[in-house]
């Protein structure tokens, strides 16, 4: 099996307090077998032989479920690849002696922690700010004892996809978090348990975005084409009709 | 539940106030493209025509086009001050800039009109600011002989300005023409991303709509600012 070499630069940061540079790698005995981490892991192991300290960034379930994996490559949140995130994206679409660049995200509401490693809790503050219900559920009800209509069920699954990554931040040239808000909120009021906290929801949802520091919307859609889930920009619109039905 | 004033301190309520005032702006610009149509139809030399005319009658509304202007000055004002916060913001959200950054393409509409609203607005509030002054307070405004001339309205012998002559008059320059269509061109830009941007903040988007509300958007912003760019170019060689 013919292997690659790959020609990294690397985002390495010690911490929040010290400025961070580019460092170049190169990669040697790179399989295209190997998805975008395994491709980080073989270059740890490498840098670890060397006594060198290995290159932090986020991962759990390398299958596009968990959504730890940020890495901004090429320019690009999770990679050149649609629909995907970075632990999907695998060797076999880069040549020999390729040059990839990888960044953390960046954005003020997502602090540096170390390398590209950085801290998403932004994100579990405003969905702990509304994105919840306060109905008791119960056992599992009867299929159909509550009656929803097919067209919100679907749209509500499609938001309810969202795993938080973060790359609609990231690739957001403002840094604003409204797709992920955008999907939390127009989830829960498309479906009848949702509606008990409709309105405190979005207004309290949208304050603690504003609170965590994140920019505003351009309505640039650079989230939707990047967002691993695909989840569209219609969330955002969705989001926007219940902050006015919540006013006024 | 929850007041209107809270609109003004998030994100969310600042999109929404300038894709209503944007439309308002947007509304505005098409009424006055009408009344600009008339000046293709009209003999420069005659000061009786429909553009004074529709000027005149403008005019004379008294204290109904004190109420609207003021009315438009607010709404551009509050426009150019949340396009400027919203600038401002997206600077303290990310102050490190990525070494490396492009757009994904496909769903993305980022591009040369949405990157650059700021700029065109920028540009277009001072082009503004000079346009009223150079025709609305320029000469006539204090009633001088030059351009005012008499004509019958409605059966009375009344005093008008002739503001087509002023018109006719400043696109002779061809540097005031350049610039103007220049202007005109930007104004497309902003208005590109403009119209669908605003009726997404507002909500007006559905998946299956998007692609066409996008496209619908963009030929009625570049329609709009043809219209606006054709009438000093004409006037140049024409007149």
């Amino acid at each position: 099996m013919s292997t690659m070499t790959i020609n990294l630069k690397v985002w390495r940061q010690k911490n929040a307090s010290t400025p961070g540079k580019l460092v170049d790698y190169r990669v040697e005995g790179v399989s295209e077998h190997m998805s975008f981490l395994e491709m980080f892991d073989h270059l740890n192991e490498q840098l670890m032989k060397k006594g060198e300290e290995p290159v932090e960034f986020d991962h759990d379930c390398r299958e596009g479920i968990c959504g730890s994996c940020n890495m901004v490559i090429d320019g690009q949140a999770h990679g050149p690849q649609k629909g995907t995130a970075a632990c999907q994206l695998h060797m076999r679409h880069y040549k020999n002696e390729d040059t990839i660049t990888v960044e953390p995200w960046r954005a003020t509401a997502f602090p540096m922690i170390r390398d590209l490693v950085v801290d998403r809790s932004a994100f579990d503050r405003i969905q702990a700010a509304g994105g919840y219900i306060s109905v008791n559920t119960g056992a599992a009800p009867d299929a159909h004892a509550v009656p929803v209509s097919k067209e919100d069920s679907d749209i509500a699954f499609d938001y309810a996809a969202c795993i938080g990554c973060g790359a609609c931040v990231a690739a957001c040239p403002n840094a604003s978090a409204s797709l992920f808000t955008g999907a939390k909120v127009a989830q829960f009021a498309r479906l009848p348990q949702g509606q008990v906290e409709r309105e405190r929801r979005v207004v309290r949802m949208v304050e603690q975005m504003e609170k965590e520091g994140f920019g505003d919307c351009s309505n640039y859609a650079e989230c939707e084409a990047v967002c691993p889930m695909e989840i569209s920009i219609q969330s955002i619109a969705e989001m926007r009709r219940e902050y006015m039905k919540a006013i006024t | 539940m929850y007041s209107l004033l809270t609109a003004f301190q998030n994100s969310v309520g600042r999109k929404i106030l300038t894709g209503v005032t944007g439309i308002a702006l947007t509304g505005f610009l098409i009424v006055h493209l009408a009344g600009n149509l008339t000046l293709f139809t009209i003999d420069y030399s005659n000061a009786d025509n429909a553009f004074n005319r529709y000027a005149h009658f403008l005019h004379e509304l008294g204290l109904l086009l004190i109420v609207a202007e003021i009315g438009l000055l607010a709404i551009f004002l509050i426009h150019a001050y949340l396009g400027i916060a919203i600038y401002l913001r997206k600077r303290k959200s990310r102050p490190e800039a990525y070494k490396q950054f492009k757009t994904r393409g496909g769903a993305s509409k980022q591009g040369f009109s949405s990157r650059t609203m700021i700029v065109t607005g920028i540009l277009l509030l001072l082009f503004t600011v000079s346009h009223v002054n150079h025709f609305k307070f320029g000469p006539g405004w204090s009633g001088e002989a030059e351009y005012t001339q008499v004509v019958n309205v409605g059966g009375e012998e009344t005093q008008i300005r002739d503001l087509s002559k002023l018109v006719g008059e400043t696109f002779q320059d061809p540097i005031y023409v350049i610039v103007y269509v220049a202007i005109m061109i930007l104004l497309g830009f902003h208005l590109r991303h403009g119209i669908w941007s605003a009726l997404q903040s507002l909500g007006a988007m559905n998946k299956k709509l998007t692609p066409v509300i996008y496209a619908i958007a963009g030929i009625l912003g570049i329609l709009i600012a043809i219209g606006f760019l054709l009438l000093p170019i004409l006037i140049y060689f024409t007149v």
